[in-house]
């Protein structure tokens, strides 16, 4: 159940960012999580409520931009979608790729009132 | 509560516990001495509101746009910069043990304590979620141990190994054992700081587990094959296993042992002692 601590950590970014600004409310969140980076999108979805209640993100409107995972094979050189980590290459087999996006975790911009 | 795994915790208080050979004798409720820190935020009553999720609005004008690209796991990593620079000034070979549960971790710190408490000073730090039945295990061997009760977290962070650092104050040139909770998924997430990161699986597990979690096998340096002395009667095959985890990670060094009869542990030694450069 990593992604309450996710957004244990969100909350904390946003937090220090609504400080910074002496502002009061984070109207809306824009985060970038890649599709190789380990977070369950039910679970996600599930924990959001609970790990926002009574925090500075409890009525923000949140926008994720989900980044499909690509690689790059060692062997033959050729990229492909990856759908999930470590997939082989689809054109040589190869397990050895080089993951070039989709493991982001990121907190994009914040919309601050 | 938590409702992924219903575990039943109520509250994200994680406990940071000091335990003594003393306290070994089987109890399992905590003896409230440490301190408690508040570290995941708390939850009350589920008020529900609709999930809100218009993939790539915009933002309205008139309010302050913030564009931060922060990394959300940037404090952690942050923290295990500061925990790995402590390690390398006290010269202090810190190991992360992950593993699924059950596959010995624990039995393999007991032996390993044992074995080589004239040879270094150990310390060890136990992650568990709710008891200290482990850290009590580890106190019996004599070493040093500070408990962390993640609570409802199911893996360790790098804040979690600075407040127990503080506690157990280990001494320069020795070693460090973390016992990471027993959870091959998100332990790869979060960088504790350690010098190397020890994946280990058992024999009486699936020959695939390194495809099932590629992430915790391609963040580890070492894996270990433990229960050895059960291969007679399970079906695992110890070369399939080998090859899988080379697919997904780049290890190639594997300790096939037994923490119970202690058949293999000698190879496992001589891979601290290399680690260390002794
Ligand atoms: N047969 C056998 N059992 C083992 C071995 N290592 C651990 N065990 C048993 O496996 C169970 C789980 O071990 P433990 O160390 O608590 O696992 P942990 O959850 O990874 O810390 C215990 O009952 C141990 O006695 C081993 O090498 N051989
Ligand atoms: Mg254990
Ligand atoms: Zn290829
Ligand atoms: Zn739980
Ligand atoms: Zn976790």
């Amino acid at each position: 159940m990593h992604e309450l601590s996710i957004i244990a950590s969100i909350v904390d970014i946003a937090e220090e960012q609504v400080k910074k600004a002496s502002a009061q409310q984070v109207d809306s969140i824009e985060l970038e999580i890649g599709e190789l980076a380990g977070v369950e999108w039910a679970v996600l979805e599930f924990a959001w409520e609970v790990g926002v209640q009574r925090s500075v993100l409890e009525n923000t409107d949140r926008y994720i931009q989900r980044i499909p995972g690509k690689a790059r094979c060692v062997e033959c050189g050729s990229s492909f979608l990856m759908k999930q980590i470590f997939d082989p290459c689809p054109k040589c087999g190869s397990y050895f790729n080089e993951i070039l996006k989709g493991k982001e975790l990121r907190v994009k911009a914040l919309t601050v009132s | 509560m938590c409702g992924i795994c219903g575990c039943g915790q109520p509250d994200g208080t994680i406990k940071i516990t000091k335990v003594s050979a003393e306290h070994t004798h089987g109890h399992d409720h905590d003896h409230g001495h440490g301190h408690e820190h508040h570290h995941h935020h708390a939850h009350g009553n589920g008020r529900h509101h609709a999930p809100h999720q218009h993939h790539g609005g915009s933002f309205q004008p008139g309010k302050t746009v913030l564009q931060i690209e922060q990394d959300i796991l940037g404090k952690n990593n942050l923290l295990a910069e500061h925990n790995r620079g402590f390690f390398e000034a006290k010269n202090i070979l810190a190991l992360n043990l992950v593993s699924s549960p059950g596959s010995g971790k624990t039995a393999l710190l007991e032996r390993t304590l044992t074995d080589l408490k004239n040879e270094f000073p150990c310390y060890v730090i136990e992650g568990d979620q709710q008891t200290s039945n482990d850290a009590s295990r580890i106190a019996a061997t004599g070493a040093e141990v500070v408990q962390i009760n993640t609570g409802k977290g199911c893996h360790l962070e790098a804040d979690m190994i600075n407040d127990a650092l503080k506690q157990l104050k280990p001494a320069d040139d020795s070693l460090l054992f973390i016992e990471n909770v027993g959870n091959l998924v998100c332990p790869a997430m979060f960088d504790l700081g350690e010098g190397a990161r020890v994946v280990i699986i058992s024999v009486t597990e699936g020959e695939d587990k390194p495809v099932k979690y590629p992430d915790m096998f391609h963040s580890s340096q070492l894996c270990i094959i433990n229960k050895i002395d059960l291969l007679p009667y399970v079906s695992f095959d110890v070369e399939k296993a080998k090859e899988y985890a080379r697919r997904v990670s780049h290890i190639t060094e594997f300790i096939e042992l037994s923490a119970t009869t202690g058949q293999g542990m000698e190879q496992w030694y001589e891979w601290l002692r290399k680690k260390v450069g002794r």
